[in-house]
């Protein structure tokens, strides 16, 4: 499925629920189903350091594809990651860099946006992007 | 329980705010306090009738705007009962009185190889100014423990009284803890051994009577928002003795008795640390806010948040499976918890969509995190005008969200 179909997938997927706790409950069901990210990977190199939760991001490339593994200690958190690789994990690095994250906005994580909000989306998806330059300059 | 202040909270108008369409509740008083009308309309009036810039001019508006800087001052004297108005600076906030004596006492009476004091419960801003006048003077700063009750460890207080220590900085209050620390007890021993102390008085201010000749501090300091009062006004009261040896914090206009290129001779105390114009609005409006708490009394006060907290703390452990960090028997209104094995973030972000404001995180206190080796807690902090229904809410909002995990 191209980015943009995911992102449309997920939206419907939140706006499908009125009622604020049921988004926040969706978005818990997913971070607890995302898988653990292996423990040599919960290294501070792959770190996103936050004022509250922590993130860990590792990106693996294969010439082609970028494979992207995350995981956080807060719930919440690992839920929004989650969505991330779904939406950006198996892409090409170009693919990631001219992606609009649409979907963010739409399910109304917005407020997760801001830079000051601790661990902000913006430090995940700038750390996503940086993997997505490294990667093309490498192909 | 009986809830002697239900009526004032006509006095807080955002108190009638809802967020995400919830009755507000807000319970994040130890960061910041909501200010009652009364503090407001003094800024407002400030801005609309007497503003003008103070001690300098020889025209009317400039003689009311002086003047209500000044009495203003006096309101912090007699509040803080120090002896003489000339003894109190206005600062931004604690953070910047605790710099100015970092850097001015520093500088005037510590020399390499000298020891400063603080403990493992100080918020970040009672850490750094000293860590960067150990760096600047090659000091040595240690760190009282504390017990798992949160408690000063007064036995190892003692033991580190030495002839080396030049100054005990230590909190009032704990901010995470809620600790009150025996102050009176902690500078009597200090000065047994000629040591200064300084107070961070931030979290005592707003909830217990604080009467500095008594407690017999050498400096204290406190903010002006987190009791009541408008934000970028705050506090340092210091002994004259000490303030009278000490070099100016920060050069300026107001702090001069004459500059020269060939060189400058300083203004008294206590304008020698208030370089440039000082917020002589805010100082206003602060000591509205000194009149407010003191009209609804500060002992009523102190009783009443007490048993706000103990009923809270009841709630909070009926619940099960709450850790609360800061059990000490002398504890101000202030509640630190985990829920479970929940992340503190994950409980906020929650909170925080059904409306309740509290904190989560480390508190500015990250060493203290340390030492109970966690990442941080949820936050629950009171003010006067809070009632039980809110802490009701609050427990059953947690309730929900055990289940949601």
């Amino acid at each position: 499925m191209e980015i943009n179909e995911i992102q449309e997938e997920i939206i419907e997927e939140f706006q499908s629920l009125e009622d604020w706790m049921d988004k926040y409950q969706l978005l818990i069901d997913i971070g607890n189903e995302l898988p653990p990210l292996e423990e040599q990977y919960k290294k501070p190199e792959y770190l996103i350091e936050g004022c509250q939760s922590r993130v860990w991001i590792h990106a693996q490339y294969d010439g082609q594809l970028i494979t992207l593994e995350a995981e956080s200690d807060t719930v919440i958190v690992k839920g929004i990651i989650a969505l991330l690789v779904r939406v950006l994990s198996g892409r090409t690095p170009d693919e990631i860099l001219n992606a609009n994250l649409f979907f963010i906005d739409a399910i109304g994580l917005k407020d997760h946006l801001s830079p000051t909000r601790s661990n902000g989306l913006v430090s995940m998806i700038r750390q996503i992007n940086q993997y997505a330059r490294v990667f093309k300059l490498r192909a | 329980m009986e809830v002697p202040f239900r009526h004032i909270r006509n006095d807080f108008p955002i108190l009638q705010e809802k967020v995400y369409g919830k009755e507000l509740i807000y319970l994040d008083n130890a960061a910041t306090t909501q200010k009652p009308k009364v503090v407001v309309e003094a800024i407002e009036q400030g801005y609309y009738k007497t503003n003008a810039n103070i001690h300098r001019g020889v025209h009317y508006l400039s003689m009311r705007a002086t003047e209500a800087h000044e009495s203003a001052r006096a309101c912090v004297a007699r509040f803080l009962n120090a002896s003489d108005p000339a003894e109190i600076v206005f600062t931004r906030g604690t953070t910047e009185a605790i710099n100015l004596v970092a850097s001015s006492f520093g500088e005037a009476f510590c020399n390499e190889g000298d020891v400063i004091l603080c403990s493992e419960m100080e918020h970040h801003s009672n850490i750094v100014p000293w860590q960067l006048l150990c760096q600047r003077k090659k000091l040595q700063l240690k760190v009282i423990p504390i017990l798992d009750n949160g408690d000063l460890d007064r036995q190892a207080l003692r033991a580190m009284l030495t002839s080396e220590v030049r100054l005990l900085a230590i909190t009032h209050v704990s901010n995470v803890l809620g600790t009150i620390n025996p102050v009176k007890e902690i500078i009597r021993l200090a000065h047994e051994h000629n040591i200064a102390v300084l107070i961070d008085g931030a979290q005592a201010v707003p909830h217990v009577k604080v009467d500095v000749l008594d407690l017999d501090a050498d400096f204290y300091a406190f903010s002006g928002h987190k009791m009541y009062g408008p934000a970028g006004i705050g506090v340092l009261y210091g002994k004259r003795k000490w303030l009278d040896q000490m070099p100016p914090y920060q050069g300026g206009g107001e702090m001069i008795a004459q500059v020269h290129f060939s060189g400058s001779t300083w203004n008294e105390l206590p304008y020698k640390f208030e370089a440039g114009t000082p917020d002589f609005i805010g100082s206003t409006a602060l000591a509205k806010a000194i009149e407010y708490v003191e009209h609804l009394d500060m002992d009523a006060i102190a009783r009443y948040e007490t048993d706000l907290m103990h009923y809270a703390t009841d709630a909070l452990l009926q619940l099960g499976d709450v850790r609360i960090f800061g059990t000490s028997v002398h504890k101000s209104a202030v509640i630190s918890f985990q829920l479970g094995n929940i992340h503190p973030f994950d409980v906020g972000t929650l909170l925080d969509r059904m409306g309740l404001a509290l904190r989560t995180g480390h508190h500015c206190a990250q060493p203290l995190m340390d030492r109970f080796g966690i990442e941080g807690t949820i936050r629950a902090s009171f003010a006067v005008y809070n009632v039980p229904e809110e802490v009701d809410v609050l427990i059953t909002a947690l309730k929900r969200i055990r289940t949601m995990f």
